[in-house]
């Protein structure tokens, strides 16, 4: 039986060997379910698309041609939690602090960090 | 009516008196000075000061009440403790005991003895942070290990310099730069130096920004500290639901000793995240957050009482304390750098020194190191996920030592 109090140099080596294993394990477990779980999420997305879309494709209003994209345009970006407003504001701070007209950046998305989460 | 007796009497029971009096009441002056130094540092410099003026002012009033031998009028008394914790005490483990002489600090401190506390301000904890980055990139989960290196290095040293098994991983857990964590470990491990290391973890995270830098510079060149890292992928609400299921189910099943810290940080992340539950998340983040704050800050302040904080062995927990948190530094960047190299340069390995858990500090200084050798960097949220990753993996580590030293 190991003296767990007065431990010795070479167990508590070991010791912190071990645990330093037993952390990376853990955590590399982890990282193989996170990875599943979104494996998993992802799959879900295109079999529920065409479910989703049937009843759009009965709206009257979902059969209106997409806009074509102004001249110049590099397409669409994603907006989340954020005002349109907003993003409008935050591009045009984003091309003045760069020195570079708008035109010449591309914003893939913009979206909203809560205070807490930096 | 003998008005120079009651004088007397009054000057010989005023704490002045017990300074030069009472055996050893020179120290209390001392851990008052110090006291006031961090007073100083938590409101002055900012180090910490939600939780380092609270625990300044809880060793304030400790070490202005108690004195050896006159406990009377003392918040909190170390000597029950000792009993509660000592096996041939009539008083070993009796909750009872400790009331019937309790001061207002003792009845404080059940909460951290129950280990309540720590648990608590996990739940807040996981309420206030957003694990999306992590789920958007699992990898840094690996940052989050390889951060944990100094949490054994010190406990190794803590060994080498003649501390016991359960006190050595008390100590080694101040480089999980987590302080629920520290406290919650050294309370069940070695709470006679839960004063020493409550103020070396908060203190040095506190000071990652002065920490960190030097040794990030130190381990990668200028072409690694300017790479711009790919935008991770959004994650799906769904995702960050299922999370904290998946997180409890399977480290709680991993270590069960990780139960009341996992359990409570993904309770608080579920509140967050599940969207039915927007009142608790608030109350979790900010009410029970602040009250629980005031509670853990001044009974852990409690504890520096003159006899138990005054000894070589307080220095030795501090010079620990600061190699922990730079050996942890050191193990994230050496993580960051082999996924430098594996990913063929697409990952800046400064994010690696976020595994740290100190959120949202270390991800921080990730950030601003960054920034400095290319100002149209933003790794904030790369860093993210190895910051939060490292919350996770203290608490492994901690579940590890309590489970081998418990």
């Amino acid at each position: 039986m190991i003296d767990l109090v007065n431990i010795s140099v070479g167990n508590a080596a070991g010791y912190a060997l071990l645990g330093y294993m037993v952390v990376f394990f853990g955590l590399v477990l982890l990282m193989c379910v996170i990875f599943a779980m979104g494996k998993i999420m992802h799959k879900e997305k295109p079999a529920a698309a065409p479910a989703a879309a049937a009843p759009a494709a009965a709206a009257p209003a979902a059969a209106a041609p997409k806009a074509e994209p102004a001249p110049g345009s590099a397409g669409d970006f994603k907006l989340y939690n954020t005002d349109p407003r907003d993003a409008a504001m935050v591009m045009a701070i984003v091309a003045d602090t760069l020195g570079k007209p708008l035109n010449e950046l591309r914003f893939i998305s913009i979206r909203e960090v809560k205070e807490d989460e930096v | 009516m003998d008005i120079l007796g009651v004088l007397q009497k009054l000057g010989l029971e005023s704490g002045f008196a017990s300074f030069f009096l009472t055996d050893g009441g020179w120290k209390n002056l001392v851990m008052i000075i110090i006291a006031f130094v961090l007073l100083y540092l938590g409101i002055v410099k900012k180090f910490e000061p939600l939780l380092l003026v609270g625990i300044a002012f809880g060793c304030l009033l400790t070490n202005l009440s108690y004195f050896v031998g006159q406990g009377a009028n003392a918040l909190y008394h170390p000597e029950i403790w000792a009993a509660f914790l000592d096996e041939t005490s009539p008083a070993y483990h009796s909750y009872g005991a400790v009331m019937k002489q309790a001061g207002l600090l003792d009845f404080f401190y059940i909460g951290v003895k129950a280990g309540i506390y720590p648990s608590l301000i996990f739940m807040g904890v996981g309420a206030m942070t957003d694990f999306g980055p992590l789920l958007a990139n699992p990898k840094s989960l690996l940052l989050g290990a390889a951060a944990q290196l100094g949490v054994f290095v010190a406990f190794f040293g803590a060994v080498l310099l003649g501390f016991t098994g359960p006190q050595a991983a008390s100590i080694g857990i101040i480089g999980g730069a987590d302080g629920p964590t520290a406290i919650f470990l050294t309370t069940k491990l070695a709470p006679e130096l839960l004063g020493p290391i409550a103020i070396a973890a908060y203190s040095y995270m506190a000071l990652i920004p002065l920490i960190q830098p030097p040794i990030m510079k130190a381990m990668t060149t200028d072409k690694m500290r300017k790479v711009k890292m790919v935008q991770t992928r959004e994650v799906s609400k769904t995702e960050k639901i299922v999370f904290p299921m998946v997180v409890s189910t399977f480290v709680i099943l991993l270590l069960p000793s990780t139960a009341p810290l996992i359990g409570c940080l993904m309770l608080g992340n579920l509140f967050r995240e599940c969207g039915v539950t927007d009142r608790l998340s608030d109350t979790v983040q900010n009410a029970l957050m602040n009250i629980i704050t005031i509670f853990l800050a001044t009974s852990v302040g409690a504890t520096m009482v003159a006899q138990n904080f005054l000894n070589f062995n307080t220095i030795k927990i501090i010079v620990l304390g600061l190699i922990a948190f730079a050996i942890s530094t050191v193990g994230g960047l050496c993580g960051g750098l082999v996924m430098y190299k594996t990913s063929g340069g697409q990952i800046n390995p400064l994010i690696g020194s976020a595994g740290v858990s100190a959120v949202p500090m270390a991800a921080r200084v990730s950030q601003d190191v960054g920034r400095k050798y290319n100002k149209n960097n933003y790794l904030l949220m790369h860093a993210m996920g190895p910051n939060v990753a490292g919350v996770i993996g203290s608490a492994i580590a901690a579940g590890f030592l309590l489970s081998v030293f418990g």
